[in-house]
């Protein structure tokens, strides 16, 4: 093997999830951390670990300097950047491999690219792949949104270039509000990705939001698997995710799949990436973005495919020709994640930072829990409110239904808020059982 | 005089403020008259940003907490005197 050792560039769940999959491969690992996670999960499992800064996520988890010269003073062969943070910064991607340290994704070109909006329509819309009217350049100015929303119409959404989540992500129904909008955006893209470009789309009402899963090697081998319905979403933030969707059929998902391999194709893109797509009722699709990283939704596709998506993205990046065909991928069963958040339900979802008081996790068949927090963890206000995911597979839907619900009711976090008590509403509402389900659907239910 | 100022109080843990993005001018200075609903300042918890308005027209008396400090939940912000 290539890589011996791993320097992790984030936090929380995703670190552990990320050292795990080290771990069992037999690779050392370097976990860096700021003065707010110095008593971390994270830190504790990984085999050494690098302070890189204060509490601030630019001070720290957004400093490409600390965490390059942590892992040149680690002798780390390879950094694996998680989710958020620098996971799509290009300017990092260069700077791993000016140190000779291989950057555990794509290319910082394929990057570039994939966040480079108005190169990236062209291409497509010269292969055919149908995209959202919309700016096809950052948006540098107020002015000069509200100029293209006059062109496509109102509304419009606002979207960080530098990465997704939600983060700088606001709609404008009219000149008013997108004056307002732009300058929030642009200031919420700059904490979290450390990019506060911008760029504008038309807004289209009531789409279900599905994803397609791509895995891609250095000698031109892709394949997909399958796609994940993400459409429970508030402010554009995804809550519950589930794989397969309800809504595609064989049909429907080989033509998702190919589609979005063509595009991954068109920008060189290797690794495992994400091409989400929005679809209107009739299933016409829009393609949206690439993810071109680990996605927070991941095992969610992993307990249905049976692929490890972290260990194969760590062998592509190693140099590894994927061993997995298209054929060799057949989906068993049902899986849905609920994204464990400290947030308040009750309170219009306000951030709930404070310290746990104690836990109970729930257990049994078919359950995974991928967290970070444990009896008596602090929950800062610095960083992401996901403090764990809890995600079910079963036979069926229905069965994953009922599976998630009784989990649901075995888990107990006391001290701080949490979006539990929530999720189970969802699940016992009649419209998300029978998977009647668009991007607007918890508006709707709340 | 003064004895019936109207406070911005934070709402949730988190990083105080004074512009809608870093570098940018900040949003009210001291003595500076304002109307009711401008915004006046924003938190930042958990990388969400929540805009704070003034429920009061009137002017601004005091700034409480330095520009990007950090506060904790229902800590005193910004004094208005109401007018």
């Amino acid at each position: 093997m290539l890589i011996k050792t791993i320097l992790i560039a984030n936090r929380g769940e995703i670190a552990l999830r990320v050292i795990r999959a080290c771990r069992e491969m037999g690779i050392k690992t370097i976990a860096v951390f700021s003065d707010a996670d110095k008593d971390s999960l994270h830190v504790k499992y990984a085999d050494d670990a690098v302070n890189i800064g204060p509490a601030l996520s630019r001070k720290s988890y957004l400093n490409i300097d600390n965490i390059i010269a942590a892992a040149n003073k680690t002798k780390a062969d390879a950094i694996h950047p998680g989710y958020g943070f620098l996971s799509e910064n290009t300017g990092f991607a260069k700077a791993c491999s000016d140190n000779n340290i291989i950057f555990i994704g794509p290319s910082a070109q394929s990057i570039a690219k994939a966040g480079d909006k108005s190169a990236a329509r062209q291409t497509l819309s010269d292969l055919g792949i149908p995209i959202i009217p919309g700016s096809d350049n950052i948006v540098s100015s107020s002015d000069l949104a509200c100029d293209i929303a006059a062109r496509v119409g109102y509304p419009v959404i606002l979207k960080a270039a530098g990465g997704g989540g939600g983060r700088g992500m606001r709609i404008a129904r009219n000149k008013d509000e997108l004056v307002t909008a732009f300058s929030i955006a642009s200031g919420e893209a700059g904490v979290a990705f450390g990019n506060p470009d911008i760029y504008l789309e038309k807004y289209i009402e009531k789409p279900r939001h599905i994803e397609i899963q791509i895995l891609g090697d250095n000698f031109g081998n892709y394949i997909h698997l399958a796609e994940r319905e993400c459409s429970i979403q508030l402010r554009y933030q995804k809550l519950i995710e589930e794989s397969p969707s309800s809504f595609v059929d064989e049909t429907f998902r080989a033509k998702l799949g190919k589609t979005a391999i063509k595009i991954a194709k068109s920008i060189g893109y290797t690794n495992a990436g994400t091409m989400e797509f929005l679809v209107d009722k009739n299933k016409n699709f829009y393609f949206m973005e690439v993810n071109a990283r680990i996605q927070v939704e991941h095992p969610v596709t992993e307990l249905v495919t049976g692929v490890d998506i972290v260990r194969q993205q760590i062998l592509i990046a190693s140099g590894q020709m994927l061993a997995i065909k298209q054929e060799d991928i057949r989906l068993n069963g049902w899986s849905m994640e609920c994204r464990i958040n400290a947030t308040d339900p009750r309170d219009n979802f306000m951030p709930s930072p404070g310290q746990i008081e104690s836990i109970i996790f729930p257990g049994g068949p078919g359950i995974r829990i991928d967290t970070h927090i444990h009896d008596k963890y602090m929950v800062t206000p610095f960083y992401d409110s996901l403090i764990g995911k809890l995600i079910v597979w079963a036979e069926n839907r229905p069965t994953a239904i009922n599976r998630m619900k009784r989990a649901l009711s075995e888990f107990e976090i006391k001290g701080i808020e949490t979006t539990i008590g929530f999720y189970q509403k969802v699940f016992e509402n009649d419209d998300f059982q029978k998977g009647n389900i668009d991007t607007h659907f918890l508006e709707r239910m709340k | 005089m003064g004895e019936k100022t109207y406070t911005i109080t934070s709402p949730v843990m988190g990083t105080f403020y004074r512009s809608t993005a870093p570098g940018e001018k900040f949003l009210v200075e001291e003595g500076q008259k304002i109307n009711a609903s401008d915004i006046v300042c924003m938190i930042e918890s958990m990388k969400i940003f929540t805009e704070l308005r003034s429920e009061q027209s009137g002017v601004v008396k005091k700034i409480l907490v330095e520009n990007e400090d950090p506060v904790m939940k229902n800590q005193p912000l910004i004094e208005i005197e109401p007018n």
